[in-house]
Order: C-alpha cells, then structure tokens, then sequence
C-alpha cells in the first residue's frame, strides 16, 4: 500500500482521491522534492473515529450547527471541529488529534450522539499525538521540514517541536508574531512570547477602583478639523500576506455599474478658487440663528443654493441627454445631489427643489439626509432624482479634483478644502484669504467651456459676495 | 496580544495571594468583575476574552454588565425570524449575536446580565439559577420565584424574569442570564415581534413567553441592589471576598486584544452572515394609482447574502430588461435595505427619465426593502 502511494504522487500529484494522497493542497507550493519526502514519512496514516465526548449534565444528544472543517482538511491538536448545541448551550468541539479529516459523520442540523462517532481523523501515527521525541522519525530535513495546518484560512508555520513548546505552554500560534521565513514560527518567538511580562494585572485594591472610560475613537490627535491632519487610526497588524478575491457586490457594485455608465461622457475639467472670507463670516453669524431652530448649519447649504441661481441663468447644465443624444431636457427641479461618504459607500441623496428653497430650508433638509445616511435609512425617493452634484470632499481634504459626472446629469462640482493663504488686494497689499477650490466637470457634448466658466464664475461671485445673493433670491 | 500567557499567569498569581492574605483556604479562587460599560457589543467582548484568555482551572468569576438598549440573538438564530429589524433601526437598538445558544432577549438599562464563568467541568447551570433566586429571596423574602427546568426563573410561576444561555469550549465554559428588574416592557414586545413573513428556516426558533420585571412586585427594587445581593450570596457560596472589581472593556492594556473582539462582535459578516440558510417566500400588495398590484418574491438567503432572487411582477408594469438587471444586482448582495436601495438607484440612472417609471420603480424598491 505504501508503495503504491507513493508511486503514484510522484507521477502526477493532482490526484484528488483522498485515499491516495496524503498531503493537502497547500503542499503543492513546495518543492517536488519536499513533496515526496513528505509522503514517504506520512504514508500508512490510521483513521481513528473521534467520538463526540461528554457534554455535561447528563446530555445525550445534540443537534450539528456549524462545520469549521470539511473533508480533506488538516487538522491538529485543539483545533475546532464544530459547534454543536444543546439545549440553549451551545459548544465548540474540538480535534483532540493531530491529522487529516477523512469523514464527517452527520450534515447540519442533524442530532449528533455523545459517545458516538463524531469525525473520523487520519493519524499521522509516525508522529503520535503524546510529546515524544518524534523528529528522530523524519528524514535529516527536519530544519526544513514544517507542518502547517490551514484552518479557516490562516496558515501558521511551525517545526513539531515549536508546535510542541507552544502546546505545553497553552499558546495559540496564531497569536505568535513569526520572525523566520514566510513568517514561520520559531522557537524563539515562543521564548520571546513567554518572556515579556508586563505589570498587567486587574486593580485589586480594597475599595472598588474606577478605571475612567477612555474615549470610544482611538488615541488619535486632537479632532481640528481644517487644519491638523488626523492620526491614521492604527489597524492590528495582519501577517497572512496572502491576496484576497471577493466578488463585487453591493455599494461596490452600484458604483461600478454607474461609473461604467459615465464613461461614455466625454468629460472636461474646470477649476477656480473661491474667496470665503465674507461668507465664513456671514455664516459665523447665522449659525446661532439656524441652532435656535435645531438646525446645523455648514456652508453646503450656501454653495447649494447658489449653484441653483447660477443654473436658472444656465439650464443647460441642470439638463438631461437622452441615450441617443438627440434630445436635451432641460429640468424644471433643480434637485441638488450631495455626494455622502457612509460606512457602507458613497451615496448621493438629492435636495428636491432648491429653486424655491431657501437656505435655511435647505440646510434643514440636508440634516435631515444626514442623519438617514448615517443610519443607513434613506428611502428611494431621496436617492433619485437628482439633476446636478456637489461633492464635499474638501471635509476630508484635498484642493483640485476631478470628478466624475453622474449620469443621468451633465454637471458635477467638487469643492476642496478651505486653506487660509496669502493674496494681493486691489492696493496691491497681501492680506490673509480663506480659499477654497472648486472643480467642476461637464458632459462636453453639450456643455461647452464657456457656458461652464461663466456659470462658475456667476456661482462664484454670489459666494464671494454673499450680499449680491440678497438681489436674486427667489 | 503578546501579554496574554503572563496576564494569565499574573491573573492567577494575584487571585492567590489576595485569598491566603484574608486567610482563606480554599481549594479554589474566585472573583467577582462587573464592566463599566453599556456597550452591548463591548460586554460581549469580554465575555469572549475571559473564555479565550483566562485560565480558571482553579477559579471561577462572576462578570455583572449591562447594556443600553440592544436585542441580543443566540449564536444559531435568525434575526429576521425573530425580531423587527425596521424597528431597531429606526429606534437605533443594536442587535448583537452572542456565541452562547438559546434564545432571543432584549436588552435595556433596566435588565442586568450575569455570567458564570468555570472550568469545563463545573459547569453547572442549576446551581447558579438557585443562586440567583437565593439571592433575590434573600433581599425580598415575599418574592414568589422558581426554577424551571427549562432555566427560566419565573415570578408567580407565570412571568418569565430570566432567560439562560451557555457556551462551552474546551477547558472552560459560561453560563449566562438576564434579569428583568425595570425594563421596557413595551419596546421589548414590539422589538421582539418579527413583521417578516413566509421565512424557512432551521435556525434555533425563540420561544416567546410573558414577562414581567421584578419592579412590579416591588417597586423598592433597583438594579444597583439586584447586582448587590447576587454578587453577595456568589462570594458566600464560594467563599471569597465580597469585592466587585470595576473594568473597562476598552482597555487594551488590561485585556489585550478585546478591540479586535469587539470588531468581530460588530461586524454585519457575525451579526448577519452567520444566519443559517433560509428562504423567504412572500408576497405584497402594491397600490399604484387606481389598481392593486400583486407581487410575489422567493429568495434564498446564504450567509445573510441573497443567493437566489425571483420578483414576480405583472407583465409590463415595468420594463422587464430592468426587472432582470435588478434581480441581477440583488443576487450576491446582502440582504440590507442600504444595500437594495443603492442597487437599485442606481440601475434607475440608466433608464429614459421618465417620471412615471421613477415613481414605478420607487415604489417596487421600497417594499423590496421592508422585506429586509
């Protein structure tokens, strides 16, 4: 049987019968040489029927809820098997073995008995399950040799005896910082593990001690919005080191079907920079007006409620272009989009009607969208509609972009950061600016660069002197 | 992540000379822990870390927490089996999936949790349930409260006030129960009740019963005494100190790697994914203009994703390509109103703009998404 095993590796090594060849998937990545060294010292394995052991209160059966392994898996020691339940309990089985699982024996959902065949493992019986000297077993390539198990998808790499130390020592491997090659484990990562101690013990004073609640964020720098630049929030640190493929599905998936759909506008870019001063003071003084009527009030309602002024004197950028591109509509509503960057992805709720908003109103709906978006409860309705987009990016950063038109629109807007910096007055004195830039882009085929600048510059002059928008509004 | 083995060791080590300094000799150590925090997902999280991380071999620990409003699943269940998901978004109710069996519970300011944390092999669930009602008698002795043998604790034998659950691993194991002191009995009833129809499921279903909270019997009844009297009779009975440590389940120092569990815990992947696989096959009325419209769905559910999707709509009522790009998109999806409404708004960008089919289409979406 021995022979015949391993003959027939050699020759192909993709068999995937399982009662031929012993090592898993994984070994395909290792030198042939390595390969057949492996069946050689692993060959003859001998099942053994792991039974389902005594759960407790005189429990005699269970129902099967989830498998962590399948057939052909390798396993060790400690592993989980399954989870099982009982009666309100429910309870992680795991290997008491290291080895391969040859045969599950029930499907989900059926009952399980204690003391009845569970799983049945193939031993490696060369290697035995008790600490004994077992590397005398394998072939003088021991140093090379490693055994690796792939649970769940995580790969820990580790001679026996690493694996050995780290059992006596009730450690997890997968909780062990690798420093060898391919981040295997050595044994002076275990030492170093066992070694680092640190004063962390719960408080046991007499009286109850109140350790005070740190903030829910991470440590990071203090939140100043327009001009420290955030601490990166740190992220554990993943060593797998391995690609992975997911299907596109959901908020993904939504944006690749409408930027797909946007490629076929020929886009073109236009970018100025606006001058805030006067509005950021003008807003200083009407936030408190706007929080008496429980509403926040930023500047997108401004910026929003100008572009509407600016597309009643050009329609054409508040307009649709029909799929064969023979007719223009020019919309009635201007509902402007706000692009929002949730949790889940980027959405784009729109703002019906602004033509006959005010701006109070208008900063009243956008909280309102706000919070929905945060909550992830906005309805259809909110969502479409739209005829013209502004994206704040600036809130997270950034001066120039170049932003992509939304189809069905022709128009899109993208407004920086603001940044405080030097310009010349008409006395030729430098004097201290809020700046911020806008970039717009259009659907060149019916939008023309003029029509862009001049709206722009119309969209401008209202923010620069929001005292002019007193004239126009409607 | 590093300091776990000697955080175990010190853990024990403490435990030990904190017994023998009040010169008791006992076989086992034992402490009382209760969390700071409110956050469901938070207490949770240290559930999990003292069951991963703790060696109790020769001690045991009482954890005392609870939660501000949040509906806790048992680790096999449904969620749109069992609770009304629209609800808890709109009240802004967490759901969490605990890792212990059993059955659904809801969870406010007015409920506390114990949790029982042995070893494997002193695991035992009545004892700790009598020590509860020991307890509760003790602090109101006229107080008619009983063990079933289904581990509820019940008030005048009809009103559950307790519902258990357990988790087992390999060397250690908690037991775990709420007690209903002063909650909202009004916003339990109708967070509990699931709205969604025509769901097949083998996941673990709840069973409901009537509750009724302690407060009604005696309205001299806080939380702060129930922890009080419980934490009491659990050092009597083991023979350790009457001291309840404070902790904070934020702490990374003290309890390494609870943030990644707390992640784990919050994930849509745990709370949602890990839904055994169920179908759903339903249908609504439409009211468009002046006719009612019948439409029929069947959809199958994997991993909290959509695996197959059938809308059975009146012929025309909607351009069928569009129909058949929307079951597209929902196939792979998660089953999530967001998720359906960004598919879906954004297939609409796509179409003639036609009011009509806007409104049409609105419509179809939103009762897509109460399904959800």
């Amino acid at each position: 049987v021995c022979i015949h095993r391993v003959r027939s590796c050699s020759s192909i090594g993709f068999i995937k019968s399982k009662y031929v060849c012993v090592f898993d998937k994984a070994a395909l990545k290792f030198s042939h040489q390595q390969r057949l060294f492996r069946t050689s010292a692993v060959s003859c394995g001998q099942i053994v029927q792991f039974k389902l052991s005594d759960i407790g209160e005189g429990i005699m059966e269970v129902t099967v809820k989830e498998w962590y392994i399948k057939e052909g898996d390798s396993v060790s020691q400690f592993d989980s098997i399954c989870e099982v339940q009982s009666d309100k309990a429910s309870v992680t089985i795991t290997s008491r073995y290291d080895g391969i699982i040859r045969k599950l024996h029930y499907n989900l959902d059926d009952i399980a008995y204690v003391g009845k065949p569970l799983v049945d493992i193939e031993i490696d019986t060369s290697k035995g399950v008790a600490p004994e000297e077992d590397v005398v077993e394998t072939p003088p390539m021991s140093h090379e040799e490693h055994t690796h198990q792939e649970i769940k998808g995580r790969k820990t790499l580790a001679t026996p005896a690493v694996r050995r130390l780290a059992m006596e020592n009730n450690i997890k491997l997968s909780e062990v910082v690798g420093t060898g090659k391919d981040n295997r484990i050595l044994k002076e990562d275990i030492l170093n593990y066992l070694a680092k101690q640190t004063g962390a013990i719960l408080p046991l004073s007499p009286k109850a001690e109140i350790v005070p609640p740190l903030p829910k964020s991470l440590p990071a720098a203090p939140k100043d919005k327009a001009h420290k630049i955030p601490v990166p929030v740190s992220r554990p640190l993943v060593f797998s080191g391995k690609d992975k493929t997911e299907p596109v599905t959901g908020f993904q998936k939504a944006m690749v079907k409408t930027m797909s759909a946007a490629l076929k506008i020929p886009h073109f870019g236009y970018c100025d920079e606006i001058d805030l001063t006067h509005l950021i003071q003008l807003r200083e003084e009407l936030k408190p007006v706007a929080q008496t009527r429980g509403i926040k009030l930023s500047f997108m309602p401004f910026f929003i409620k100008a572009a509407s002024l600016g597309l009643l004197q050009y329609p054409v950028l508040n307009a649709s272009l029909d799929e064969s591109c023979q007719n223009v509509t020019y919309k009635a509503s201007h509902n402007i989009g706000v692009a929002m960057d949730t949790e889940q992805g980027l959405i784009v709720p729109n703002v019906k009607n602004v033509q006959v908003c005010s701006v109070f109103e208008i900063a009243a709906e956008l909280n309102r969208l706000q919070s929905l978006g945060s909550a992830g409860q906005l309805g259809t309705n909110d969502l479409t509609g739209g005829t013209f987009t502004l994206s704040n990016i600036g809130t997270i950063g950034g001066t120039y972009a170049k932003p992509v038109v939304l189809p069905p629109e022709v128009a899109i807007g993208a407004l920086g950061k603001i940044q405080v910096l030097p310009r010349f007055n008409e006395k030729g004195e430098v004097f201290k600016a809020q700046i911020m830039n806008v970039s717009w882009s259009a659907d060149h085929r019916i939008i023309d660069g003029a029509t862009m600048a001049r709206f722009s510059n119309l969209w401008k002059s209202y923010l620069e002197n929001p005292a002019s928008m007193l004239l126009d509004l409607k | 992540m590093v300091l776990q083995s000697s955080l175990k060791n010190c853990l024990q080590l403490s435990c030990i000379l904190r017994t023998s300094k009040a010169g008791f000799r006992s076989t086992s150590g034992g402490i009382i822990i209760q969390s700071i925090s409110n956050d469901v997902y938070e207490n949770l999280a240290v559930e999990d870390w003292i069951h991963d991380h703790m060696n109790l071999e020769n001690q045991r620990v009482l954890f005392l927490w609870r939660n501000s409003p949040a509906v806790v699943i048992g680790r096999h269940q449904n969620p749109w089996q069992e609770c009304n998901l629209r609800l808890l978004r709109q009240k802004n109710i967490k759901l969490a999936r605990r890792r212990s069996g059993g059955g659904t519970v809801y969870h406010d300011l007015g409920n506390i949790n114990l949790t029982f944390f042995t070893n494997r092999k002193k695991y035992e669930r009545m004892e700790n349930l009598k020590l509860v009602v020991k307890a509760l008698k003790a602090l109101c002795p006229q107080l008619d409260v009983r063990v079933t043998d289904r581990y509820d604790i019940l008030l005048d034998r009809q009103y559950k006030i307790s519902g258990t659950a357990a988790k087992l691993g390999r060397t250690t194991a908690y037991h775990h129960c709420t007690l209903l002191c002063n909650a909202d009995k009004l916003v339990l009833s109708s967070v509990l009740k699931s709205p969604y129809k025509g769901l097949k499921s083998n996941a673990t279903p709840s069973v409901p019963a009537s509750v009724k909270n302690l407060f009604e019997e005696d309205p001299s009844l806080t939380c702060e005494m129930l922890l009080d009297a419980i934490a009491e009779e659990y050092a009597t009975q083991h023979q350790i100190d009457h001291h309840v440590t404070l902790i904070n389940p934020a702490d990374e120092f003290l309890l390494p790697g609870i943030n990644n569990k707390v992640k784990e815990l919050q994930n849509w992947e745990w709370v949602y994914g890990k839904t055994p696989k169920f179908s759903v096959s339903t249908c609504f009325n439409m009211v468009y203009k002046d006719s009612v419209l019948d439409v029929k769905v069947d959809m199958e559910i994997k991993h909290g994703r959509i695996e197959v999707c059938n809308i059975g709509l009146p012929e025309q009522w909607l351009p069928p390509t569009l129909c058949s790009e929307l079951v597209k998109s929902l196939t792979g999806s998660k089953l999530c109103p967001n998720e359906t409404s960004a598919l879906a708004t954004t297939l609409l960008r796509m179409c003639p703009q036609d009011d009509e089919l806007h409104s049409r289409w609105n419509l179809l979406c939103e009762n897509m998404m109460m399904l959800m």
